[in-house]
């Protein structure tokens, strides 16, 4: 990529995103926008940014900026999913878990583990008689680095602005420096470990709850489907599966069916073959 | 749903207004605390006003604690887009009537989930 349309890129990403690109940044640029060069049909990154510069405001303006942005995963991501967890999913939960006093949670491919710290936080925030309970959030990954990551639970500026309310960052991270970690506390109720989905899994606990959001999307309909069948042995058989909210199932084989609570699409084990 | 940006930097204006109007909000803008009172006066309350804290003539913590005061403003949201990042800071925002804080740099991502996070649907 020639430098003066790294610095094209670079100016309208900054003027309509405020983020800064810096020049070891040209690899992002390249694999970002990859995607656009095909769906846009030019030869090359050259060819696409020739095309943006033609005209200053385009819908493929605004693409260009989203590719360079919206890979960043958020605290409680899409919101409404959350809200469901609070308002049906987790009292039910507990209700069924009143003996036991035990909920399992399980965050797949949970990256720098916003989903894992999102959840103990709604949890600790809105849940306060699971004080008491054993609470165990699983959180896995294929990449080492992102599990450390995960583990220490710190987080740029940046990365805490994405969907953190300012109360919430206040009560559960520490400031230190210019980054926010998450409190000992809720680093405790989440355990990291590696897993890759289309490996062999370790023996889990029977999960009450499953995040497997934007994870399928890499996979091919037979991957999927084999992976949709190892979330049912693990998942109990009353426990809920959470997929992205752009995902589907349908026409996959699965013993999945999905529920609908207001925005939220949520998934259970259909009766017929629950154990 | 209708938005007022406040920052005295016109660049900024420009970034934030730009980020609001995709989300479908009509937006004014005012340079200072003062002027950002004058646009209420003259349009009466937001939806949500987007305000910087360091600015001259009146900067962002006088305008939230001038608005907190008036009655006339009850209900309006209000965002506090800043540099400023020690806990201290935030605190003194919050405590003055601030909604919601989001520290700079940031992303249109950003901007869209926290007026989420606000209950506020744009249009």
């Amino acid at each position: 990529m020639v430098d003066t349309d790294f610095t094209y890129i670079k100016t309208i990403v900054q003027e309509r995103s405020a983020i800064q690109l810096s020049p070891e940044k040209k690899y992002l640029v390249v694999s970002r926008l990859a995607p656009l060069v095909r769906q846009e049909g030019v030869a090359d990154l050259a060819a696409l940014v020739q095309r943006l510069r033609q005209r200053p405001h385009t819908p493929l303006h605004a693409q260009v900026v989203d590719a360079m942005t919206t890979n960043e995963t958020s605290f409680f991501r899409d919101h409404h999913p959350f809200q469901t967890l609070r308002t049906h999913i987790i009292p039910a939960l507990i209700a069924r878990n009143r003996r036991t006093r035990r909920l399992s949670i399980w965050s797949n491919a949970c990256s720098s583990g916003q989903e894992a710290y999102s959840t103990a936080i709604l949890l600790r925030e809105h849940f306060p008689e699971l004080k008491t309970w054993t609470i165990r959030i699983l959180a896995t990954d294929i990449s080492p680095s992102m599990l450390e990551r995960c583990a220490e639970g710190r987080y740029s500026q940046l990365e805490v602005n994405r969907g953190m309310p300012i109360q919430l960052l206040l009560k559960y991270f520490d400031k230190q420096g210019t980054a926010w970690q998450v409190k000992p506390e809720l680093r405790r109720m989440v355990e990291v470990r590696p897993l890759n989905l289309i490996e062999r899994w370790p023996v889990l606990p029977k999960m009450d709850l499953i995040f497997l959001r934007n994870v399928l999307i890499y996979f091919d309909r037979p991957t999927k489907e084999r992976i949709l069948q190892r979330m049912e042995d693990v998942l109990h058989p009353e426990g809920v599966l959470m997929l992205g909210g752009a995902e589907t199932i349908l026409n996959m084989k699965t013993a999945f069916e999905h529920h609908r609570e207001g925005r939220t699409l949520y998934y259970r084990r259909m009766n017929g073959r629950t154990a | 749903m209708r938005a007022l940006v406040i920052d005295d930097s016109r660049a900024m204006r420009n970034i934030i207004t730009s980020m609001l109007k995709d989300l479908g909000f009509e937006v004014h803008e005012a340079a200072h605390g003062s002027e950002g009172l004058n646009q209420l006066a003259t349009y009466g309350a937001y939806d949500i006003a987007l305000v910087d804290w360091n600015m001259p003539v009146m900067n962002g913590l006088e305008f939230i604690q001038a608005v907190r005061e008036n009655p006339v403003y009850e209900g309006m949201r209000i965002m506090m887009v800043t540099t400023e990042t020690e806990v201290a800071q935030i605190m003194k925002a919050l405590q003055a009537g601030a909604d919601e804080y989001v520290m700079k740099p940031f992303t249109k991502g950003t901007i869209a989930e926290k007026i989420e996070l606000l209950g506020i649907v744009a249009a």
